[in-house]
């Protein structure tokens, strides 16, 4: 048993130095599963301040990662053709503009769905952002002009001031770089008097109230910058693949993000971060033993979610759970 | 180890030939095959790789390297198999992928980085033009090809006015867009589904209103086996005609009785005559137990192209290889099959019907579409 | 255009009633055990195949539609005692994941049992082919038969719920766990078999609506989400709001895609936005409920 907050540290420390291991053996492949997992990851530290901070058991973040992708299919397309959007905005492949632009629509949407969803609580807010998600979905496979349901390909990666984006190690610096820094941004929310609010809600919204302080606006504002961080993550997805389709607001992509935050460890800051290493390190392992691998996913899941409540860092760590 | 390796092992009463074949077949490959080998289109993708594997068995060469892999049907899983394939196992060719919007996630960025695509199944219209590549052969059609071939054979029935249905995604855009170039009558009505809609009682509803003289539709998989049994059970009588995705022999059984007598049309057909495909069904049927679907034959010329060409030319020599490529000198289950500017097929398409032999329900010709048909988009392919 | 209009009604009641079943399931066992049953479309898919493997064997139409009962129950009853009455307990995320892990494991299962291709299951030849309606409408029988079992169905649970025994303690367990265990009711028996009931519908539905389908692995999942949006509107744990959620989602998306691309068409020249607002209808229809009432049109007040 280790202290949460080594084991942190040396999740961090060991996917960066994972990267440089792979790099300095020349193994590509790896710095791209590194990358994968961290940009799981921020998917997942999204996920987790509604999930784990909040409560708010959102089965619906595929429309925030599609949404985010999306945004930047939609602005490389427009560059690739040299046609502005709407016939005024130029399309780009700048990162730091496709990224901004991924965070606000991502923004928006965590805003018309929270609004709506927050009339509800438990089983409902389940059931209605999963339904909200398909609508994303059906949406996205039936709007023709961006693809329908083939997507979008994006012919040359994003660019970054000073980086060259289509060299590995550079492209998983910046995910890692943008991990890093959203686990900061986490890690302060939670020890912010909003946080701090936050986490009172979800104990006993009741109390909240009777200090005068609007549970629902809280857990609003919550989901806004949880769907604003996983549509980050969805751009970045959109930049590792170059190539974004409706398949991203799949409700098996909710699945999968649920699954990092759940097999990392509901609440815990690095929870996710552990969940997507592990979930992309099984997809690897396991995908290659039989046509029939999902069946051993899903017993490992079982397993996990009756035995080993608290996830991968509660099994490992000895600090009690947070809040 | 995580990549299931399928190495074909080279039969001991081979060697002794094998040794004086050696210097002619010195050119070895390792080939990456992402194929839809788990979930719903499993079917299809199972298909495909059985015929690939087939044909690599029969070769008989033991150095040419097949890793399978299964997309799950899922573009950032074909895409981070494709990535692995390239950067990590270092194939020379890419193949297998099922489905267009998959084809789309893999196949602009691996031919990009100088790697052979052969596509067995999908044939997007983006691919075939100004999205051409030197190095992406299609083996199979170009997704309008069959649907044209559909639109042909309705001109031959003097059918004037069709109802013409397809999913609401590129691919039905592309089948009805196939469909109305050969047609020569006017469409009756046009109906987009939803993708993946599996009752078409409001459909029916609208062909028996619409006064058409024929419905042509385009609906594969799951959708298919819905709506041809919802159709015969409604009592609509106005003729069906389509391409053969929904009476191919993945799901002719599930569709039953309902398929039988109904003209689709396909590029390949298990009745074919000619050495090749009565060698290949006769194989097929002897290895796996079943009847190989169009998918089979398609995986399996998919793999004699490459065994054809890496007999001239090593991988390594891309500039000779893709000239071998280009020939197309392989022995195909269609006959006689050559490639255009654009790297897509030339070939024949046939009309065919589902009948019942020997207690199965099988394909079998009736008549010829289109001879030596050429796809719409190669003029737009600059190579 | 009216006889098509009647037509479209009478499909989207037919969808709307196996809905119905497939929601009725998921309802009830919400409402007793309050657990989230994501796996509930794998029940569904279970009783599909039973009844498509019965049917190629035995040629029984009839035994065929028994075995998807008997299936999925069998199912059920498998996966409630093994693993999901350990979860009852806990919270909705745990209950998401492990039935999530289940649609993994039977999905994958059954297409290691059955194969990779879709098998068959026709409707059998006495309920076959089309009626005349009065009004002259061409409308096939076994949709009728459809409609007709469903709405049976509906009638036998609700007899079931307020006039047997059992559904009292059913009643009793949705309003009250602990007081029903405490009156000495074995509420953990009560518990598989509501399950088992549920899945049985699920199977039933799976069996039917396969016959007019198709029958194939992940055929359960569209429908798990439709028929959440059904007990969402309908209000969770209301086998009521069950039956009126599920006929107003059947009659609006069978609607909406027949009217709204005509509308477009007629409105733009083209259909396309009329497609693309008939995918999204039923969510929309979803969201304008939870504004009006968000615990749904039958569901207690939270």
């Amino acid at each position: 048993m280790i202290p949460e907050r080594v084991f942190n540290w040396a999740v961090w420390g060991g996917l960066l130095a994972f990267a440089l291991l792979a790099e300095a053996l020349g193994e590509t492949y790896w710095l791209t599963l590194a990358a994968r997992a961290a940009i799981f990851a921020i998917a997942g530290v999204g996920l987790n301040l509604a999930l784990g901070n909040g409560g708010l058991i959102s089965f619906g973040h595929a429309a925030f990662f599609g949404v985010g992708g999306y945004a930047v299919g939609i602005l490389a397309t427009h560059a690739q053709t040299y046609t502005p959007l709407f016939g005024l905005i130029e399309g780009t492949q700048s990162m730091p503009v496709t990224w901004s632009v991924a965070i606000v629509a991502g923004a928006l949407a965590a805003l018309v769905i929270g609004a709506l969803s927050l009339r509800t609580s438990g089983a409902y807010f389940i059931m209605i952002t999963l339904a909200f998600g398909q609508m994303f979905y059906y949406f996205a496979v039936t709007w023709s002009a961006y693809g329908g349901e083939d997507g979008m390909s994006i012919y040359v990666r994003g660019g970054f001031p000073g980086l060259n984006t289509l060299d590995p190690l550079h492209f998983f610096g910046l995910s890692f770089a943008v991990l890093t820094l959203v686990l900061l941004l986490v890690r302060m929310i939670d020890r912010s008097p909003f946080g701090l609010a936050l986490n009172a809600v979800r104990q006993s919204p009741a109390r909240v109230e009777t200090v005068g302080i609007s549970p629902r606006r809280l857990r609003l504002a919550a989901f806004v910058v949880s769907g604003a961080i996983t549509a980050l993550a969805g751009a970045l997805f959109a930049d590792l693949n170059r190539y974004v389709s409706p398949a991203m607001f799949s409700w098996t992509i909710s699945g999968e993000i649920m699954i990092f935050v759940i097999l990392g460890g509901v609440a815990r800051l690095m929870g996710p971060v552990v969940g997507a290493l592990v979930f992309v390190a099984l997809e690897e392992l396991l995908g290659g033993l039989s046509d029939y691998w999902h069946i051993w996913l899903g017993v490992l899941l079982l397993l996990i979610v009756l035995f080993a409540r608290g996830g991968i860092t509660g099994a490992l760590t000895r600090e009690a759970r947070r809040g | 180890m995580t990549t299931k390796s399928i190495l074909t092992a080279l039969a001991l009463s081979v060697a002794a030939t094998g040794a004086a074949l050696a210097d002619a077949h010195s050119n070895g490959a390792k080939i990456g095959m992402i194929s839809t080998l788990s979930g719903g289109g499993a079917g299809l993708g199972v298909d495909v790789r059985d015929g690939f594997l087939l044909a690599i068995e029969q070769s008989g060469r033991d150095d040419i390297e097949v890793i399978v892999e299964d997309d799950q049907r899922k573009p950032d899983v074909a895409v981070r198999l494709a990535d692995r394939m390239i950067q990590s196992d270092e194939v020379d060719i890419l193949t297998g992928i099922i489905f267009s919007n998959l084809a789309m996630a893999v196949v602009p960025s691996a031919v990009q980085q100088g790697k052979f695509y052969l596509s067995p199944n999908a044939g997007p219209s983006a691919l075939a033009g100004r999205g051409c590549h030197e190095n992406y052969f299609n083996v199979a059609w170009q997704n309008d090809n069959v649907h044209e071939a559909a639109g042909a054979h309705a001109n031959a029935l003097g059918y004037e006015n069709t109802f013409v249905m397809a999913p609401n995604y590129p691919a039905g855009i592309d089948a009805i867009n196939g469909y109305k170039r050969t047609f020569e009558g006017e469409p009756a009505q046009e109906v987009l589904t939803k993708l993946g809609q599996t009752d078409y009682a409001s459909e029916i509803a609208q062909i028996r209103a619409s006064g058409a003289d024929s419905v042509f539709f385009f609906l594969p998989g799951g959708m298919g086996i819905a709506f041809l049994k919802q159709y015969a059970d409604s009592g609509v009588d106005i003729p069906l005609v389509g391409p053969a995705f929904s009476f191919d022999q993945t799901i002719v059984g599930a569709v039953g009785e309902a398929a039988l007598g109904v003209p689709n049309t396909a590029q390949w057909s298990p009745d074919l005559d000619n050495e090749a495909n009565v060698a290949f069904v006769a194989a097929f049927r002897e290895k796996y137990g079943r009847i190989p679907s169009m998918y089979a034959s398609q995986g399996f010329d998919t793999a004699n192209l490459i065994l054809s060409a890496l007999d001239k030319a090593p991988v390594s020599e891309a500039e000779a290889f893709r000239a071998a490529l280009r020939e197309a000198d392989f022995a195909s289950t269609r006959g006689d099959f050559r490639f255009n500017t654009n790297h897509h097929p030339i070939q024949d398409y046939y009309v065919r019907e589902v009948v019942e032999k020997d207690g199965e329900l099988i394909n079998q010709i009736t008549g010829t579409a289109l001879t030596d048909h050429a796809d719409a988009y190669a003029a737009e392919c600059e190579m | 255009m009216t006889l098509l209009l009647i037509e479209q009604l009478l499909n989207g009641l037919q969808l709307g009633v196996m809905l119905f079943l497939m929601a009725a399931g998921l309802t009830l066992v919400f409402g007793v055990m309050g657990l989230i049953n994501l796996a509930h479309g794998s029940l569904y898919m279970v009783g599909a195949f039973a009844a498509a493997w019965v049917a190629a064997q035995t040629g029984s139409y009839l035994l065929a539609l028994v075995a998807s009962l008997a299936a999925a129950a069998a199912a059920g009853v498998l996966i409630e005692t093994l693993i999901l009455r350990r979860l009852y307990a806990r919270d909705h995320l745990d209950q998401v994941l492990a039935t999530f892990a289940l649609i993994l494991i039977f999905s994958e299962g059954t297409r290691a049992v059955f194969g990779s291709f879709p098998l068959y299951l026709t409707i059998p030849p006495p309920l076959s082919g089309p009626v005349t309606l009065p009004g002259g409408i061409e409308y096939p029988l076994f949709r009728l038969v459809l409609i007709g079992a469903g709405l049976a169905v509906a009638l036998g649970l609700w007899l079931l719920i307020t006039r047997t025994r059992v559904g009292i303690r059913i009643q009793a367990g949705a309003a009250d766990r602990e007081m029903v265990s405490a009156l000495g009711v074995d509420i953990s028996r009560l518990y598989t078999l509501v399950f088992a009931l549920g899945a049985a519908l699920a199977g039933l539905s799976g069996a039917l609506v396969g016959t007019l389908q198709s029958v194939e692995v992940g055929m359960g999942e569209p429908v798990l989400i439709t028929a959440f949006v059904v007990i969402v509107i309908g209000g969770i744990g209301s086998v009521q709001g069950a039956l009126v959620g599920a006929i107003l989602v059947g009659l609006t998306q069978t609607l909406g895609a027949f009217l709204l691309p005509l509308a477009s068409t007629r409105l733009t020249g083209a259909p396309d936005a009329g497609q693309v607002l008939a995918s999204m209808l039923i969510y929309i229809l979803m969201a304008l409920v939870l504004i009006v009432r968000p615990q749904g049109l039958m569901g207690r007040p939270a």
